[in-house]
């Protein structure tokens, strides 16, 4: 009896000890779903001989009220740069300093000053892209380039309209439809949105984030998107095709930085520098197909990225951009308002 | 005979004390882990949202009365929360058909099991608890499979030529209702059989005996004897339905918020925290207040067939 809990014992403590057993390092990246190429994160595990663990998050918002409550057991996030600020002011996240990297040398000069990360002290550039339209040009052969294809529905793609629920996002569209800047106060022109959504919605089948697969399938025929969303979408279809909304659309960035409260400190700075190296940061683009503020990193990106009309903004269309960035709350609680009463 | 009282007496008190010790490690969990969060979520609606989420430690009675109350923001008046009592209503309504439905299809089914030869009745059984294996999650991406727009049903009728393209089911009420109604039926199965099994069949025959008819029968002796376990799987089926989220984003396709998604945005999104937990309270008193009608009716039931 005394030798089967003896030898239960043993077995016990060296399946323990396989199931805990670390390489040198480990490393745990808190991300969107979804958004991180296994095959770079295998080339980092195996340069450094580091175990990454990567955990999805779907929203902003998600990430940051995990995290903030403290324990969260990661080391990395990667927050859009209108959510930077307030990780750095709610005192979330290590000052790393990447401007002074080794790899600092190879990031854009357009993404190495941002307003979001002033001296670029947190962050480093992950992916950034463009919120605009996507239509099945076999079902609409007129102008996507604008939010009239969500907000004033064109007949052909009545009832087909999906509508990615990012309030935000949609609010916003719907404020440059109306002439407004984005993240204003202005009731006169929230009011005139309200009405543009209010009105519009009857013309929408759904508001999902299951663009890639709903377009491809024809449950969808046009949606509003991403960038990197819709040039998945074409190579599954190729008659699907990017807007950039002639009212003007948003720019955004995501931002790789490291936490306050991480364990592994050292190991996530050295992902930071890894993250600037062209190579890297190209096969990370090569899979979740959005741009990377990397400059010499489109050597390494898959053949059918160079020139896409998703990815390089077209040139009559780069002017009416306009930077993504965190709304004041009392705009954000607005915006709840406005979005609860659309959803009612 | 004083002395046999005091024994059972005592054997009696000894009993209930084991009862109470055997309940404890039950009753402790329940304390630590329901009523603990569940204070959190109670003195957080009293404080005010932070700016970026979370709360400030700040007493305000404001995501309370924004439950019911809203400022319109455009003219500033106070009216009726028009949106919060519109999504209450169809998270309601959503729940009471889709428990008259389980109720329609699940009576017939738990009647015909608890009719079959009593070794036959675990097979039944069994299969009626098939659907759990599953994940709920998968079982809905199933259906959204069966009924989308290029999925099973569509794909047939269209080879054969009966529709000239393919029908909108998807993202529509009835789909929400089907994945419902699928979802929790064997939930009004279970506890109906549970009651149809101790069912004396005697009583139907001798119903039909003094030329009752079968309607008569159903509505005199059955429905009166296992009404216990048609409440009971009533409220198994209203009360996760009322909360229900996966379904109604999956196969409604999300236009339309229902109570869930609600506090979902608050906690989220929304970033009003209090308000959030003011929503989620209401929507336990709505059931605390089903479930006490339930406790008088099944009280006064009992008494009548006692």
């Amino acid at each position: 009896m005394k030798r089967i809990t003896a030898a239960m014992a043993l077995t016990a403590t060296l399946l323990a000890s396989a199931g805990f057993a670390h390489a040198e390092g480990e490393l745990n990246i808190y991300n969107w779903g979804n958004y991180t190429s296994p095959e770079m994160i295998k080339k980092f595990e195996d340069q450094y001989k580091v175990k990454v663990t990567i955990t999805d998050y779907d929203s902003n918002d998600t990430a940051l009220a995990k995290v903030r409550q403290g324990g969260s057991g990661f080391d990395m996030v990667v927050p859009s740069q209108n959510y930077v600020p307030i990780w750095i002011s709610e005192g979330l996240l290590l000052e790393t300093d990447p401007s002074k990297m080794e790899n600092f040398k190879n990031v854009a000069p357009e993404w190495t000053e941002t307003d979001f990360d002033p001296g670029r002290k947190y962050t480093v550039p992950w992916a950034m892209g463009t919120v605009g339209t996507v239509v099945n040009t076999d079902v609409y052969k007129g102008d996507i380039n604008t939010w009239g294809i969500i907000f004033d529905t064109p007949d052909e793609l009545k009832g087909k309209v999906n509508v990615v629920p990012e309030m935000t996002d949609v609010i916003d569209a719907a404020v440059l439809y109306n002439g407004g800047t984005k993240c204003t106060g202005d009731l006169t022109i929230l009011k005139k949105v309200r009405d543009t959504l209010v009105k519009a919605k009857p013309n929408w089948v759904a508001m999902e984030y299951g663009t890639i697969e709903k377009m491809g399938s024809g449950d969808f025929s046009a949606s509003s998107d991403w960038n990197g969303s819709a040039f998945r979408q074409r190579l599954k279809n190729p008659a699907i095709h990017y807007g950039y909304p002639k009212e003007g659309f948003v720019n955004w960035s995501d931002n790789l930085a490291v936490l306050k409260d991480a364990k592994n400190v050292e190991n996530a700075k050295l992902f930071q520098n890894f993250m600037m190296d062209p190579e890297n940061a190209g096969m990370n683009s090569g899979f979740h197909r959005y741009a990377n503020g990397i400059a010499g990193s489109d050597k390494f990106m898959p053949a059918d990225m160079k020139g896409a009309p998703e990815i390089d903004v077209p040139k009559e269309f780069a002017s009416l951009g306009v930077p993504s960035k965190t709304c004041p709350p009392e705009v954000q609680e607005l915006y709840t308002k406005i979005w609860t009463e659309l959803q009612k | 005979m004083p002395d046999a009282a005091g024994t059972i007496e005592a054997e009696k008190s000894r009993d209930i004390r084991k009862r109470w010790l055997l309940s404890l490690p039950a009753l402790l969990i329940i304390l630590l882990a329901a009523s603990g969060p569940l204070l959190i979520v109670l003195v957080y609606s009293f404080l005010t949202p932070g700016p970026y989420g979370d709360v400030q430690w700040l007493p305000s009675l404001e995501g309370w009365i924004s439950v019911v109350m809203e400022k319109d923001i455009f003219d500033g008046t106070f009216s009726i929360a028009d949106a919060h009592v519109s999504i209450f209503v169809r998270s309601v309504v959503l729940s009471l058909v889709t428990t008259i439905l389980t109720l329609l299809a699940g009576f017939p089914t738990a009647y015909f099991i608890a009719t079959r030869p009593e070794r036959t009745r675990e097979l039944w059984l069994f299969l009626i608890t098939i659907p759990f294996w599953t994940n709920l999650l998968i079982r809905t991406f199933a259906i959204l499979e069966i009924i989308r727009n290029e999925g099973l049903i569509n794909g047939l009728l269209l080879k054969f030529d009966l529709i000239s393209g393919p029908i909108q089911m998807l993202f529509t009420d009835g789909a929400i209702l089907t994945g419902m109604v699928y979802v929790y039926l064997p939930l009004m199965v279970l506890p109906l059989y549970a009651s149809m099994e101790k069912l004396d069949f005697r009583l139907v025959e001798a119903g039909y005996d003094l030329y009752a008819t079968p309607f008569k029968v159903l509505r005199k002796i059955v429905i009166p004897l296992v009404k216990p376990g048609i409440i009971a799987g009533s409220i198994l089926v209203f009360i996760p339905a009322l909360g229900a989220y996966v379904t109604p984003s999956i196969l409604g396709g999300g236009k339309n918020l229902m109570l869930g998604n609600l506090i979902e945005l608050q906690f989220g999104q929304g970033r009003n925290w209090p308000l959030g937990s003011a929503l989620s309270i209401t929507l336990m008193l709505i059931v605390m207040v089903a479930l006490l009608a339930y406790v008088r009716n099944a009280g006064s039931q009992g008494s009548r067939h006692g």
